[in-house]
């Protein structure tokens, strides 16, 4: 296919989908799957086809939309109005109500249970009033499974635009003026990533994509991999093309079927379109993408041991310097970006590095997905501005904690983060403010705590993770995660003395200073941030001295 | 290099006709045998006989021309790969930080006082095994547990040993 066909190709989607007065899309998220969404999509395309409104009416799964604690969930579109927990039975009320009638079904709509008067316009509703949504864009509106779904919203116009009418460097200048940073939590500024390989000179570099997505409580990457492949596709064929890459790896986590099945579909429709594989669009660019499935190890986020697993090694990091920029994967410059950062890369072609910039803060830019979870009313997926506060996230998005308890922490970054206490709410989600306060940004995992939550034993659980989940190779990590663990199972068993409670803060240090990789290097962020915001907890459980 | 040296242990007791022999035997030839395709391979390997027995490890590093003990490190360092039988039935509660906030502890307390089992073991008819998972993504639907590859959400422990015993019960 040449860019011309291409162009035709989406015109016809675009006109096929004009065509028609609605269109249905059942959240088939593995969430929204797991609650029984894929029967109610059979049944009702079933029915409409029954009422011969096929022709009118079109039925199709899509990605998560979000909300995923009231799932399954259905959006009909264009209206914009959302059912929650729609089952079998319950479904042919909404088709009687919304399609025979064109009534909506106000006891069924988005949160109708909690809100008291739920919104016929999804979008109006606090949950997704604050949202800005850039890289979920369309995740929730297209069918995945479809590659005509993605060029009817305009997909492959940026890996278009970028090979027909720009040069390598335009692209990499575009990136770098959107001042976006790198999505997998360290924020390292992406286009300074893409530069720097770019800069070397080999007869073979590498993209990867790392879809590892390890921090227990995260689920973003998967969500998108499952909504929106194509996506995550574009953005790496664009990178290949600025770096000078003919072969990407797209490495996911073993644990994500769903999304492994509709990326490799993915990349099968693209490759038969033109849009992967020799001479993309007619152009001079050849650009190959490959699924590698992660073997469950925490330590594979790291890029170095996820450049070792791709190899088929045991995932063990190496120390830096070189960067993978400069030898990674078999030995040849490698650019590795977080799936996210991915999914951000064609707009920022498309519209402009200037214009992503205008969202979000001074020093982070753009928007944020965050993963939802804990003792929060309304879990789920969501993506905001960075700089966006805590308390906007967790009491207007979130709708505030569960069977009205308490705010006590948010727990961000997973087990290389931290623990965010009450008295700053307020702050800005950012990746400045949230070291600032002894957390990271990590890749977006936020869980919500309550009253109930004992910060000793969320410090413990972290430790445990890493304890396990280290690979054993540098001493500090191996030995110093064990030790932590089993001084904080001491002083959670009311076990422990003050001296304890000073070799553990002591250890953590060096633990923190010493380790090869970043998995023991920010092993001890959860325990001192606790220490730091929740001090008092662990001197109630220390033994005072007779 | 000692490629070589081990590649006639245990090679017979492999039987070419066993499907799932042959099913591992493409997969290795679609990946040309090259070594790099060692992880993808004992996936499918895993996929086809439930876990990896030490006779598949010996017959893979064969084939991709590599030492056996590059193949069974590789094994022991991911969580993925198993050396031992699942159970014919697996439930799998996710220990992720979500459900570990909402409960995950009283489900494994449920099984083990249901089933006398602990993470990582088997009954010993091999019927039922139980592990956890760090997080299988379903965070949303906390607590959450796998029961033979299908996700259940917001489970209590009485729904859980429910589905248990309904698993078991169908052959």
């Amino acid at each position: 296919m040449n860019r011309h066909e291409l162009q035709a190709m989406a015109e016809k989607a675009k006109e096929k989908h004009k065509q028609l007065k609605h269109k249905i899309c059942v959240c088939c998220g593995a969430s929204c799957i797991s609650s029984g969404s894929e029967d109610v999509l059979k049944k009702l395309q079933d029915e409409i086809k029954a009422r011969g409104l096929e022709n009118e009416i079109e039925v199709v799964p899509s990605g998560c939309m979000g909300p995923c604690n009231q799932g399954p969930l259905v959006k009909y579109l264009p209206e914009n109005t959302i059912y929650q927990h729609i089952n079998c039975e319950n479904l042919d009320r909404v088709i009687q109500s919304q399609i025979v009638e064109n009534k909506p079904l106000e006891d069924l709509l988005l949160f109708a249970d909690s809100r008291e008067k739920p919104f016929v316009k999804a979008d109006e509703d606090p949950f997704f009033k604050k949202q800005l949504k850039i890289a979920l864009k369309d995740c929730g509106d297209i069918n995945p499974e479809e590659i005509e779904d993605y060029l009817a919203v305009g997909g492959y116009k940026a890996l278009d635009k970028a090979l027909f009418l720009m040069s390598p460097e335009e692209v990499i200048a575009e990136v770098k003026q959107s001042r976006i940073r790198g999505r997998g939590g360290a924020g390292y500024p992406t286009g300074l990533k893409w530069e720097s390989v770019y800069k070397y000179i080999s007869d073979q570099k590498y993209v990867i994509c790392n879809g590892d997505e390890g921090d227990p409580g995260a689920f973003m990457d998967r969500s998108v991999l499952e909504g929106n492949p194509h996506r995550i596709l574009e953005g790496m064929a664009i990178a290949g093309y600025a770096i000078g890459a003919s072969k990407g790896f797209a490495y996911i986590r073993g644990e994500y079927p769903l999304a492994i099945k509709r990326f490799e579909l993915a990349i099968k429709q693209a490759t038969k379109h033109g849009l992967l594989g020799k001479n993309i669009l007619g152009s001079t660019f050849s650009f190959e993408v490959e699924v590698r499935i992660g073997a469950g190890a925490f330590v594979c986020g790291e890029e170095t041991a996820l450049i070792a697993s791709i190899e088929g090694k045991r995932g063990t990091p190496k120390p830096r310097p070189p960067f993978p920029a400069e030898s990674g994967l078999w030995g040849k410059p490698t650019l590795i970006n977080n799936v996210e950062t991915y999914a951000a890369i064609a707009p920022i072609i498309v519209k402009g590095g200037e214009w992503y910039g205008e969202t979000g803060t001074a020093k982070s830019a753009g928007t944020k997905v965050f993963a939802l979870a804990g003792k929060i009313n309304y879990s789920g997926l969501i993506e905001v501005p960075m700089g966006t506060t805590l308390r906007e996230i967790v009491f207007e998005i979130g709708g505030g904690i569960q069977g009205g308890g308490e705010f006590k922490a948010a727990q961000t970054g997973g087990p290389s983060g931290g623990c965010i206490p009450e008295a700053h709410l307020d702050v800005s989600m950012d990746y400045e403010s949230l070291v600032n306060l002894g957390s990271i940004m990590g890749s977006g995992g936020l869980i919500v705590m309550d009253k109930s939550s004992d910060m000793v034993d969320v410090a413990r659980y972290f430790m445990e993770f890493c304890m396990d989940e280290s690979c054993g190779k540098c001493v500090p990590c191996r030995v110093g995660t064990k030790m932590m663990h089993d001084l904080l199972q001491k002083i959670y068993d009311g076990k422990a003395t003050q001296i304890d409670l000073d070799r553990l803060e002591e250890l953590a240090v060096y633990v923190k200073e010493a380790s090869l990789c970043g998995l023991g290097g920010s092993a001890p962020n959860p325990l001192l941030s606790t220490l730091r915001h929740f001090r008092e907890e662990y001197e109630s459980k220390i033994l005072k001295e007779a | 290099m000692t490629a070589h040296t081990h590649h006639h242990v245990h090679e017979h007791e492999l039987s070419k006709t066993d499907p799932r022999v042959k099913l591992l035997a493409a997969k290795i030839k679609k990946e040309n045998h090259k070594p790099d395709a060692l992880i993808e391979i004992l996936h499918t390997a895993q996929n086809a006989f439930g876990y990896l027995p030490k006779e598949v490890l010996v017959y893979i590093a064969h084939e991709l021309k590599l030492p056996p003990s590059r193949v069974f490190s590789t094994v022991t360092f991911y969580h993925f790969f198993s050396l031992k039988s699942k159970g014919e039935h697996t439930c799998l509660v996710c220990t992720g930080t979500a459900c570990y906030v909402k409960g995950a502890q009283a489900l494994l307390n449920k099984i083990e006082s249901q089933f006398a089992l602990k993470p990582g073991q088997v009954t010993t008819d091999n019927k039922l095994g139980v592990a956890v998972a760090r997080c299988i993504g379903a965070c949303g639907l906390a607590p959450a547990v796998v029961i033979d590859n299908e996700v259940q959400g917001k489970v209590t422990a009485d729904d859980l040993i429910n589905s248990i015993n309904g698993k078991i019960a169908t052959i």
